[in-house]
């Protein structure tokens, strides 16, 4: 029963376990509180940029996605860049950043979005370039998606700028620099326990 | 705080007292509407039909709207954006160089921050008349969401506010040590980085001492009962036909009046 | 099966045969065969060094320790012959931290909880979360906020929690770690209730063993390397293994490590810090607000025109204490004591300039302040740490760098930047290294340290600095005695140099061992 167990496969574990669900919706919760103090911080600047040339509020953008990639990267489950940007999403408009239901459908769009990159690697491969491919895809669902709900009545070259900056935010906030923080989180030891921070013997 | 006042009188209210996924999936239908619609007769009439189902709730509408100004002002900058960079012609009202506001213009840019308004409120609505806790035994007992993932994303909101409280706490700790004396973009950016990345190591050994305290618990090990049962009464009745009545006049009217218009369209 | 009375339950047994664990990326096994019956009903208290496995121990028996790889245990491990994994709900398990063993947001469902995941059935959930509230005296509505509550309060819920399970073994690991003397002597006496009634096998982790030496029958002492040092009836085994314990740094009733002789008190020494009429408040303008009124009144100060004129002077803001008049003096220690919530953390936070004070003042003298303005409040970071080091709580909260070493060296490295200090004198840094006994691990990431090495090094990043102040938030608070006495030498090392010492804290043999003068809020 308690022996040890030898010979177990490496291949990476589909299932979800309590640990794996409980961080991935703190992992959501902390997303949320980043991004809150990140929009205050950010809100002379983000108010200026919608007020003078809207479009340009893209480059920030990327900072809405972060839960999605970070909870790939950490977690390694399918399913997990779904769950933690849609409860990031929620929780975002909870603390009142982002107002209104649409947040569920903006949720569920950009977690789809890192999901699918992640599932054509079939939750093996979690290299910089992989990371920065689920940002920007993330942040050009994100584009799209706004400009069919919110910014329709835009001209359609504005709205093609819009979406190219998302990604390009998308790839660089979501992307690289959350796979820079998961490396420098595993470096601390709090990853240990995880798919992400399994040392190896 | 104004805003738990302001939900200290809301959860008593009529809607306050209905079922917390009633109250979601009426937002959900007012919202789907309002999504899907350009036009600012049906984000007109669902906007007035929310603000007079907030007043039953014991609220002043225009109070709200102060209190909440962010939403407001919000609402307020998309449109004006809208009217920068709609190409709707028309008499031009104001041109410097790059924005040109014509009438066309800034009749789309106001319909669009009547549409931001009217979306914004179902969210503000279910937001200070619910329970999370009533939210989330209706999402895994009545619409039956995986209770695994709604139980833990319940216990996580829980530490949402530690987090806010621990925000502020780590902006000093980090001062006594002598970091964020950079101004300017970089040397903010910097600083925010460090701190945000203090707060995810703390949020993540809180994380791993939850799920311990979870699975000591019995969480996750099979078949689970609840203490607590979701309860539907007449005020359900009553909270959700006028979500519906919203959602369908919103469109009716609409459509009958001829001013419908889809955002495809 | 009756609801309310637990008439036929018993105690478990736990049977423990050569077990061990080995942390996969780790040199040594944390646990070494440790072969132990225990029997049903029994009372163990487990001590040992820090890092010696216990948490791990506990852990494994209340089946959640995570195996990453599937390969870390050894040995046989069973709670009434099976594998604790398999025993959901027959282990209880606590640990130390208060706030990640609250669940809900009400006190009634957080109880509830657990019955729920055991599938209880409804009717009977209820009578048994209120039986548990009883049980261990949290008189409160069942809808109560369990925000709201105190952290031995929120200890005792978890324990509720645990109870209305009903298991069969009950594992507390440090449960009183995080608490006050008094919610501890609380919880203490609501487990010694809660097990005599229920028969439950116990068996605690805890390196106060005055506070559990009633409670237990039974103690096992771990050495250094994970194994069974000595096991036995309680007065036998904190008799013989005394002096084994004193050098784990276990704290054994009747005993102060030694230290060394502090500073005479001296009420002519030159003061460094006084406060006048002041009163204190965590309700705080937004960051902004602080920032622009640091650039608007050093600018005044600049200029020679110090304005009065203070932004924070609100009516609404109740204070968390008022009317202190204090002075910190060169060499002196100040002791700030009071009850829990009486508004010593936010008067520390407020005399080293982090937060505004709501009413009152706060001034540096001259000896202090240098070519500063005397408001500390106004100081930037870099004039902030070369004055006063502000050592908090809770040591993450201050780690800014990637390795021990690069920690020590920031605060130096800052100053010398904006031109406000030598540079990074490698052979303070060094010595500090050494004395804190970090040498061996300087290049360490220091959130992978030890909980007595993180209290170490955030001293000595404070300490890198050379500040003339020295402030710090309950530094012993959870500290085995090695700890503590590593601690107080330090500071006591300080106050020789001339170093002024305030510390915020519970605990009387520091304020002995450092000769200070106390300063009670609330009173």
């Amino acid at each position: 029963m308690t022996q040890v167990k030898t010979g177990t496969t490496r291949t990476p574990q589909k299932s979800w376990r309590v640990v794996d669900i409980v961080v991935a919706a703190v992992l959501a919760a902390v997303c949320a509180v980043v991004f809150w103090a990140w929009a205050n911080l950010l809100y002379p600047v983000a108010t200026t940029a919608a007020v003078a040339y809207p479009p340009a509020t893209g480059l920030i953008g990327g900072g809405w996605l972060i839960a999605g990639t970070l909870g790939a990267l950490i977690i390694r489950k399918p399913g997990a860049a779904v769950f933690c940007e849609l409860l990031a999403a929620v929780l975002e408009g909870f603390l009142g950043t982002h107002f209104g239901w649409t947040v569920v459908i903006s949720g569920l769009v950009q977690g789809a979005a890192v999901e699918i990159v992640f599932l054509l690697t079939r939750y093996r491969k979690f290299r910089l370039a992989v990371a920065a491919a689920g940002g920007a895809m993330a942040g050009l669902f994100m584009g799209v998606s706004e400009n069919i709900m919110y910014n329709f009545e835009w001209a359609l070259d504005q709205q093609v700028v819009y979406a190219s900056l998302t990604t390009l935010s998308g790839a660089i906030i979501a992307g690289v620099l959350m796979w820079l923080v998961t490396r420098a989180l595993q470096k601390t030891g709090v990853l240990n326990g995880l798919a992400s921070g399994a040392a190896r013997r | 705080m104004s805003v738990t006042t302001i939900a200290d009188t809301a959860r008593f209210s009529p809607v306050g007292r209905s079922n917390a996924v009633i109250k979601l999936l009426g937002a959900l239908l007012i919202t789907a509407v309002l999504v899907v619609s350009a036009d600012p007769v049906t984000s007109g009439i669902a906007l007035l039909g929310q603000l007079l189902l907030l007043s039953a709730a014991g609220q002043k509408p225009l109070r709200l709207l102060l209190t909440l100004w962010p939403i407001t002002v919000a609402a307020l900058i998309s449109g004006w954006g809208t009217a920068m960079l709609s190409p709707e012609g028309g008499t031009v009202l104001l041109n410097l160089g790059w924005i040109t506001v014509t009438t066309g213009s800034l009749a789309a840019g106001a319909a669009i921050a009547l549409r931001g308004l009217a979306i914004a409120l179902p969210g503000i609505t279910v937001l200070l008349t619910t329970d999370p806790t009533d939210l989330a035994d209706g999402l895994a007992q009545t619409l039956r969401l995986p209770e695994r993932f709604v139980l833990a994303s319940l216990a996580a909101l829980r530490l949402v506010e530690v987090m806010v409280k621990e925000w502020s706490v780590l902006a000093s700790a980090r001062r006594a040590r002598g970091a964020g004396n950079d101004r300017g973009p970089v040397g903010m950016a910097k600083e925010f980085g460090g701190q945000a990345f203090t707060l995810l190591v703390q949020s993540l050994r809180r994380a791993t001492r939850l799920a311990m305290t979870m699975e000591a618990r019995g969480f996750g090990a099979g078949k689970r009962t609840w203490a607590r049962v979701p309860r539907y009464g007449r005020v359900d009745l009553y909270t959700g036909g006028a979500a519906v009545l919203i959602a369908v006049s919103a469109l009716s009217v609409s459509v009958l009046l001829g001013t419908h218009r889809f955002i495809w369209q | 099966m009756t609801s309310h009375v637990a008439v036929d339950q018993r105690g478990a047994e736990v049977v423990l045969t050569e077990f061990g664990w080995h942390y996969p990326g780790r040199e040594q096994p944390s646990l070494n065969s440790v072969s132990a019956h225990i029997r049903p009903g029994e009372r163990v208290l487990l001590l040992g060094p820090s890092g010696a496995g216990k948490s791990t121990l506990l852990h494994a028996m209340a089946g959640v320790e995570q195996d990453p790889d599937g390969e870390s245990r050894s040995g046989e491990l069973t709670v009434n012959g099976v594998d604790p994994r398999d025993a959901r709900g027959a282990v209880g398990f606590m640990h130390q931290d208060p706030e990640t063993q609250v669940i809900l947001a009400r006190v009634g469902d957080d109880v509830a909880f657990g019955l729920e995941n055991l599938a209880v059935p409804r009717e009977q959930i209820w009578a048994r979360v209120g039986a548990a509230l009883a049980e261990v005296g949290l008189d409160l509505p069942l809808d109560h906020s369990t925000t709201e509550l105190s952290g031995g309060q929120k200890q005792r819920l978890a324990l509720a929690g645990t109870m209305a399970m009903r298991p069969q073994l009950l594992l507390l690991d440090e449960p009183t770690a995080s608490v006050g003397e008094q919610g501890a002597a609380e919880l203490r006496d609501a487990v010694e209730r809660a097990v005599a009634q229920s028969g439950t096998t116990m068996i605690v982790v805890e390196h106060r063993v005055g506070l559990w030496e009633s409670v237990v029958d039974r103690v096992i002492v771990l050495n250094d390397d994970g194994r069974v040092a000595f096991d036995g009836p309680t007065r036998e085994v904190l008799g013989d293994a005394r002096e084994l314990l004193q050098r784990q740094g276990t704290w054994v009733p009747n005993w102060t490590p030694r230290t060394m002789a502090p500073p005479a008190r001296d009420e002519q020494a030159t003061p460094l810090l006084e406060a006048r009429g002041l009163a204190v408040s965590r309700t705080q303008p937004g960051s902004r607000t602080v920032a622009r009124r640091r650039r608007r009144e050093r600018k005044a100060w600049a200029k020679g025109t110090p304005t009065q004129a203070d932004i924070y002077r609100n009516e609404n803001v109740i204070p968390a204490a008022a009317d202190i008049d204090l002075s910190v003096r060169a060499g002196q220690a100040l002791a700030i004591t009071g009850e829990n919530g009486a508004g010593k953390s936010t008067l520390a936070l407020t005399l080293a300039g982090l937060l505004l004070p709501c009413a009152g003042t706060v001034h540096a003298t001259k000896a202090l302040a240098g070519d500063a303005p005397a408001d500390p409040s106004l100081w930037e970071g870099t004039e902030l740490i070369t004055r006063i080091g502000s050592v908090f709580q809770h040591p993450e909260h201050q780690f800014l760098c990637s390795t021990v070493r690069a920690e020590l060296e920031y605060g130096p490295h800052q100053a010398a930047r904006r031109g406000a200090g030598p540079g990074v004198d490698e052979e303070r840094i060094e010595s500090l290294l050494a004395r804190l006994g970090l040498g061996g691990i300087a290049d360490a990431n220091p959130f992978t340290l030890s909980g007595g090495q993180k209290r170490r090094l955030s001293v000595a990043t404070v300490l890198a600095s050379a500040p003339d102040v020295l402030i710090l938030d309950e530094p012993t608070f959870g500290q085995d005695a090695q700890t503590w006495r590593e601690l107080v030498d330090m500071l006591v090392e300080e106050l020789e140099r001339g170093t002024a010492v305030v510390a915020v804290t519970h605990d009387r043999e520091l304020i002995t061992a450092l000769n200070a003068v106390e300063l009670r809020l609330g009173a």
